[in-house]
């Protein structure tokens, strides 16, 4: 691991200007993922800046009924709090089973979102990888890619992002609040994660100067069921082949709003937004299902050892959204 | 360094820490653990279990994938469990750090150690002072009705400790001698044990 040295920012503002002051410098909040790419060199600054101080780990209640959920909120205290676990399953079942119990009590909420893929060339630095050296090429459309993305592929890029958290938040629309330089702006968690394109070594649209104060969910409605579906390797501790994140609102047996998110599938939360306008006033069938996940998968496009996960993919939204339809017409 | 494709499959990946740089820049760090205070010299980029195993000597913390995917390094930093293997030993002063050596002794066992013996929760014992220092925060995090992935019910605040529970919680540590049944008799024995009084 390269030296750095090591500042503490006791407010916002000075930690931008830090980072302002120094393009090598990375902020740390949990580290779960940070200390780790250090520790391969696949991330080298040459200062850290430790933001565990500043005053952004609240989870409240909003005015419009939503909640906001701190930056340095820690994942664990974030899926346990009464708001999340009542009011937003999908986001509680979701954290829980990211990680371990010992990482959630580290990782931030912020870091959740801004953690970088597991792809094995991306840690591999002998390997080569557009994400981590710009115009390198990339090791995994050509090698092994099992756990690669399925949906809005590029040629630079077939790496998906990790995080169960920022599915369950594609689903829920959340907001992700930023302060920068110049003041703060909000963006919507669909514009929040980018597709790779041309610039895979960019995650997401946060700038340099800017840092996540809180994550805001909306107030969804009392009726809406939600659940957070995931599958891997093993049932415990491993991130996701395919994950979905879904809400569900039935009116009689029609469809009156549904939600669906991917995860494990792209190099961003994949929002269904196909497979949610096949579905909207229809009833809520298993066919139904089986067509939207159809529609939504039609894009997809398959590598050497990942083509199971297109009808993975299917399989899980019909599982989810029958489980959510049953839980419904049952209640 | 390149690596085969079984390598890669079998994650059996070689991970090589690169030299430490020619002039370390040290910097005071203060930690309080098993409630002593212990005044280092330390650079930043030294984990937190590092400073416990190689400038305190407390061994007991074990270093095993020094990835946070092993649960070896278990400590609990404010009654919390944490991999310190994935965090830097000088974001964590003023905080208090708990050990295995801080949980019990030869001569008065902290009941899970206890219970690990009586229960064979351990082989070879390397992974024993990360499972017992997560167990017990475990507990706790029970104990105040935390949920877990496997909790069916997110709106109760009751917990039933069953053993699907105990595998779920506990899946943060690994044990490559497959001690697993006894570590779920053992810390099943201490629920139900406080749980009893």
């Amino acid at each position: 691991m390269r030296a750095f040295t090591y500042t503490q920012a006791t407010d916002a503002s000075a930690a931008l200007h830090a980072a302002l002051q120094n393009p090598e410098a990375k902020y740390i909040g949990g580290g779960t993922n940070l200390v780790d790419l250090m520790r391969e060199e696949v991330e080298r600054p040459n200062e850290v800046i430790d933001i565990n101080a500043l005053p952004f780990s609240q989870i409240e209640v909003l005015p419009d009924g939503g909640v906001r959920l701190g930056a340095l909120a820690r994942n664990s205290h974030t899926a346990n709090h009464p708001l999340v676990r009542q009011r937003y399953p999908v986001l509680a079942q979701a954290m829980l089973s990211a990680a371990s119990p010992q990482l959630r009590n580290l990782a931030t909420n912020a870091g959740n979102l801004l953690q970088r893929t597991r792809c094995y060339y991306f840690y591999d630095t002998t390997a080569p990888c557009n994400k981590r050296q710009p115009g390198s090429g990339c090791a995994a459309i050509h090698g092994v890619n099992r756990i690669h993305a399925i949906l809005g592929t590029s040629e630079q890029c077939i790496a998906t992002h990790p995080s169960d958290m920022a599915v369950a938040l594609a689903a829920l629309e959340a907001v992700v609040q930023v302060q920068g330089a110049n003041g703060t702006r909000r963006i919507a968690m669909e514009e929040f994660h980018r597709l790779p394109g041309d610039h895979p070594e960019q995650d997401t649209t946060l700038g340099r100067d800017e840092l996540i104060t809180s994550i805001d969910l909306p107030a969804l409605p009392s009726t809406a069921n939600s659940l957070y579906f995931k599958v891997r390797e093993r049932p415990s501790f491993a991130f996701a082949l395919v994950s979905v994140a879904a809400v569900l609102e039935l009116e009689g047996e029609q469809i009156k709003n549904v939600r669906l998110a991917l995860g494990g599938v792209a190099h961003k939360p994949w929002r269904a937004r196909t497979a949610e306008e096949a579905l909207l006033g229809k009833p809520a069938t298993a066919e139904n299902f089986r067509q939207a996940a159809e529609a939504e998968l039609q894009t997809a496009i398959a590598y050497e050892h990942n083509a199971f996960k297109i009808e993975l993919a299917k399989r899980t939204i019909v599982r989810a959204l029958l489980t959510l339809a049953e839980r419904q017409l049952l209640a | 360094m390149s690596f085969s494709i079984d390598q890669i499959l079998r994650g059996d990946i070689p991970r090589v820490e690169r030299p430490p740089a020619a002039d370390p820049s040290l910097v005071p760090v203060r930690l309080r653990v098993n409630g002593q205070d212990h005044d280092l010299q330390l650079e930043p980029r030294v984990s937190l279990l590092d400073a416990l195993r190689e400038f305190i000597g407390l061994t007991g913390t074990k270093k095993g994938c020094n990835q946070g995917a092993c649960g070896a390094c278990t400590v609990l930093v404010e009654g919390e469990r944490v991999n310190s293997c994935l965090t830097f030993a000088i974001m964590h002063q003023g905080k208090d750090i708990t050990t295995i050596e801080g949980l019990g002794t030869p001569d008065a066992l902290h009941p899970l150690q206890a219970a690990f013996i009586e229960h064979d929760g351990y082989q070879c014992g390397y992974c024993t002072p990360g499972q017992i220092c997560s167990a017990v925060a475990m507990l706790k995090e029970v104990e105040h009705g935390d949920a877990s992935h496997v909790t069916s019910d997110l709106m109760a605040t009751d917990v039933q400790l069953t053993d699907e529970e105990i595998r779920e919680r506990m899946s943060g540590n690994v044990c490559r001698c497959g001690a697993y049944l006894g570590i779920v008799d053992s810390i099943r024995a201490v629920y139900e044990q406080q749980k009893g009084q």
